[in-house]
């Protein structure tokens, strides 16, 4: 194909990099936007789940009789409602979207009621009687693991490990990643450290509680719609649930109102179709922010050893981490992805990290922002402080000497193409943050992080319309200004103004499969989708061009938003814009239009630096944060107001987790804390301006060089954080969340 | 339950609405009177979603019985903007991209017009305090309390 003005990786942008107002922010700072909870149907009932309050045990009869005969009910269902599917993947799903033969953790879903009030539904509710038998029940991931804790399944089997054991156990699989011969590395270390690091449960805390609204036909075709990170996934999952042909089921996602992690997978959607389809109505269901706690994905809690040695130079010999995460009721907490990420910060000779995936009767863990990597982070990047300061070095210094470059072979495998980890140091290092001095009680902490980011499967479908505006659908929901960031791609491949495209999010059966809004894939690979569509909606502009001038199609290039004649041999034509190309489609062969279907691949990974100031209160142990910086690579920042608020958002949440975010559970295995009063998420006077700095090191595997950006920035406020206090405090800190009591106790123990 | 006649005022319409007794305004005004605008975050008042001004006061409408708007004021994240003319908070909203997911929005600009009016000219330490009550969990809040601060500034100069 000729250069049409396009080439593959574009370096010099005329709107890409700006900061327009986002295509639907009107909508959103006016109320208009309609998110999950936000919509009606005529007809509709209103839904509720009756919940487990035991964290363990055998559900021996539900006799739901008294609910079904209350004036007012239309649909109630239970186990016997969802048949175990064929499919192994939706198997635990199933399992948890409704208990079958044991409930696995307080409020696991048991039965649920469709009546025409809320009113109705809460009555119907009390009057389902459930006979269980109280089970032992185990919650901490170390006592999981021990041999004669409860056991969740008695059909689980540890995997990864030989011989493949004949007993069942808590411990779901067992993966390890490394290279190099760590104890020959050991041996050769002047320094060794070691330490042991726990976090407690945190859950994402998006402000929107899970909704939808399900309305299933007796024709057997239905309509959902919902708050959800990919509802594709969503149409994909309920229709095995429900035993429906996929294309029966059509998705519309609606504004989503956070999700972090936790809306890639279902809780509700199912029980609301089967609802629908037993009452023959529409039917809303939305949890409760208690609901949202006990019965939504929260993180994995973490329980992590790491060993690491190094030469008197500062130089790592040898690291080793064996990290165990609890991930819930079923198996498949982020384990892999902690053990993967955990020293991909470091150019390392000899690496072994061993992770154990654990299950417990807490809620299935969903995934949460980078997930398993920030546990993995704290423990690490903990003792490379500690380690740095053991030898006198900055601890940015030690980091540098350290540090991943490009050609570096990963702790997990791959070896790093051109990277912004050093970048990222260097920017830090010469920060005024850095320079800054700090007063009494007061501590300064830095940490590395590392993402993969993620491609995956991805449809675009974008339309030149008469006006010569442009229509771009995508199956990805807007989760924080996405939208913004393809009109900007989609204007700058087209040489038209950002106000001239408008971006939808299309539902399941207009475009092919879109995977999850997850993974930091969107920008990079719903972006690359929407570059490939507009280079060929500009292939048929051109061709178009060419029939009204009556020359070849190799003699047209597209420039600026114009087709125009190649050169001098080609013709004097005078140059047809976009919108008149498109005026004349009708009579030059129908409307233009450029798709991409595709696996996106070539996502480029990422690193960030973060800085941070606390001070600790020496009577009460309180953390407050002080000043903070990210620095981190976004490889080119296409809208970049929406980057600075990942790094930010990232931040912010980091610093929930570090200082006061924790799932507390009682002795009962009950949750203590299911609501924002006691489960305490920052508040505004919680934390500073944070400062970010953005660097761009273009990813070659995008045309513009994007590199997905959302992740990232949780991965190193736990340990950036842990430094600075444990700086402050004279004492290191080990157990996340580092909130008064514990803090205050570190300190008291350290100075006894 | 029977239910009860309420004769209220919302962004500045009359209004008469019946309810249940145990009915939130919050309910009210998304369920009765289709006003979605407003968002329901917890029903506990810890997230500041559902804020709204009763009688010239910020509240939290899921704290608040629907019967309790008898004869008295709403004002909404509906009645903000006058026709097209967004609200000066919301347009700075948008040119600071204080907003990731938007669902906090509403409650946040309610909440933060609501500063304004008693304190025309707030220190950054002032607007963090003052909207304490509104969770966000996108932004890190540093570009909301530039929006807001940069609002003051510029109502303070017109």
């Amino acid at each position: 194909m000729t250069d049409r003005g396009a080439t593959m990786t574009k370096r010099k942008f005329k709107v890409v990099g700006t900061r327009p107002l986002r295509p639907d922010g009107v909508d959103k700072v006016t109320g208009r936007a309609r998110f999950g909870a936000d919509i009606s149907a005529p007809g509709m009932l209103h839904a509720l789940i009756l919940r487990s309050p035991h964290a363990h045990a055998r559900i021996k009869s539900i006799d739901t009789s008294r609910a079904v005969k209350l004036p007012g009910v239309k649909a109630v269902v239970t186990r016997d409602d969802f048949k175990l599917p064929q499919r192994e993947d939706l198997v635990d799903i199933c399992r948890n979207v409704m208990a079958r033969e044991k409930a696995l953790y307080d409020g696991h879903a048991v039965a649920a009621v469709a009546a025409v009030s809320k009113a109705v539904a809460r009555e119907a509710l009390k009057r389902i009687k459930v006979e269980y038998k109280v089970l032992p029940h185990v919650t901490d991931v170390d006592a999981a693991m021990k041999p004669r804790a409860p056991i969740l399944h008695r059909g689980l089997r540890t995997q990864g490990v030989e011989p493949k054991p004949d007993k069942a156990s808590n411990v779901a699989e067992r993966h390890e990643f490394g290279h190099g011969d760590v104890e020959k590395g050991f041996a050769e270390a002047d320094i060794v450290i070691e330490r042991s690091f726990k976090t407690e449960a945190t859950h994402q805390g998006y402000i929107e509680p899970h909704a939808c609204l399900a309305s299933m036909g007796t024709d057997g075709q239905g309509d959902l719609w919902c708050c959800t990170q990919g509802h594709f996934m969503v149409r994909n999952v309920c229709a095995g649930l429900l035993g429906m042909e996929v294309s029966r089921l059509r998705v519309t996602a609606s504004e989503i109102g956070g999700g972090f992690g936790g809306k890639t997978t279902v809780f509700i959607e199912p029980v609301a179709l089967a609802l629908s389809r037993k009452a023959g109505r529409p039917v809303k269901l939305v949890m409760s922010r208690d609901e949202v706690f006990r019965a939504s994905g929260p993180t994995s809690s973490s329980s992590t050893d790491v060993k690491i040695g190094m030469d008197k130079n500062g130089r790592i010999t040898a690291a080793e981490a064996v990290l165990r995460y609890q991930g819930g009721a079923f198996p498949g907490s982020p384990v892999q992805f902690g053990a993967m990420t955990a020293f991909a910060c470091y150019d390392l000779a000899n690496v072994r990290t061993v992770g154990y995936d654990v299950v417990t009767n807490r809620p299935k863990q969903a995934a949460y922002r980078a997930p398993g990597a920030p546990m993995a982070a704290f423990a690490i990047e903990s003792v490379i402080d500690e380690l740095a300061k053991k030898i006198g070095m900055d601890p940015l210094e030690f980091r540098l000497l350290n540090a991943a470059r490009q050609g570096t072979k990963s702790s997990y495998g791959p070896t790093f193409g051109p990277i912004g980890l050093e970048a990222t140091l260097k920017e830090s290092k010469s920060h005024p943050h850095h320079l800054a001095p700090l007063g009494p009680n007061q501590g300064r902490g830095v940490a590395c992080g590392f993402w993969f980011n993620f491609g995956g499967q991805t449809c675009v479908s974008l339309n030149i319309s008469e006006d010569g505006t442009v229509c771009l659908s995508e199956g990805n929901p807007d989760i924080g200004g996405s939208r913004a960031s393809m009109c900007l791609m989609a204007a700058e491949e087209l040489g038209v103004p950002y106000e001239k495209v408008r971006t939808i999010i299309a539902d399941t059966s207009a475009l092919g499969y879109n995977e999850v809004t997850d993974g930091s894939r969107v920008t990079f690979a719903v972006g690359m989708a929407t570059i490939k569509a507009a280079r060929q909606a500009i292939e048929i502009m051109c061709a178009r061009a060419a029939k009204i001038w009556d020359i070849p199609v190799e003699a047209v290039v597209w420039e600026d938003g114009y087709a125009k004649p190649a050169g001098a041999n080609a013709g004097t034509f005078e140059p047809m814009s976009l919108a008149e190309i498109a005026e004349s489609a009708a009579s030059t062969g129908g409307p233009i239009a450029g798709h991409s279907e595709a696996d996106a691949d070539g996502a480029g990974v990422s690193f960030a630096t973060h800085m941070v100031d606390v001070e600790v209160d020496p009577d009460t142990g309180k953390v407050t944060v002080l000043r903070y910086t990210v620095f981190q690579d976004a490889g080119k920042a296409v809208h970049p107001a929406y980057v600075e608020g990942q790094f930010q958002g990232g931040a912010a949440q980091g610093v929930g987790w570090a200082i006061n975010e924790e799932y507390i559970y009682g002795e009962d295995g009950r949750l203590q804390n299911a609501g924002f009063l006691d489960y305490r998420i920052p508040v505004a006077p919680d934390l500073p301006m944070i400062d970010t700095v953005i660097l761009e090191i273009p990813n070659p595997g995008h045309p513009y060089g994007v590199r997905g950006v959302g992740e990232t920035s949780i991965v190193p406020p736990l340990a950036a954080i842990a430094n600075a206090v444990s700086a402050a405090a004279g004492v290191r800190l080990t157990h996340l969340p580092m909130s008064p009591p514990r803090v205050l106790k570190a300190m008291m123990e350290n100075e006894a | 339950m029977s239910s009860v006649a309420v004769s209220t005022t919302v962004n500045g319409d009359a209004v008469e609405v019946l309810c249940d007794t145990d009915e939130t305004l919050l309910d009210v005004l998304r369920d009765r009177l289709d006003m979605t605008g407003t968002k329901e975050g917890c029903g506990t008042g810890d997230c500041g979603a559902c804020s709204v001004m009763l009688d010239g006061r910020l509240v939290c409408s899921c704290l608040v019985l629907g019967v309790e708007a008898e004869g008295r004021e709403v004002e909404t994240i509906e009645g903000m903007a006058e026709g097209e003319k967004l609200h000066p908070l919301q347009q700075k909203f948008l040119e600071h991209a204080a907003l990731q997911c938007g669902v906090c929005t509403p409650g946040f600009l309610v909440a933060a017009k609501a500063l304004l009016e008693v304190n025309d000219d707030p220190s950054e330490s002032e607007v963090r305090y003052w909207l304490a009550g509104n969770l966000c969990r996108c932004t890190g809040y540093d570009k909301i309390v530039r929006a807001v601060l940069d609002t003051a500034k510029d109502m303070r100069s017109a």
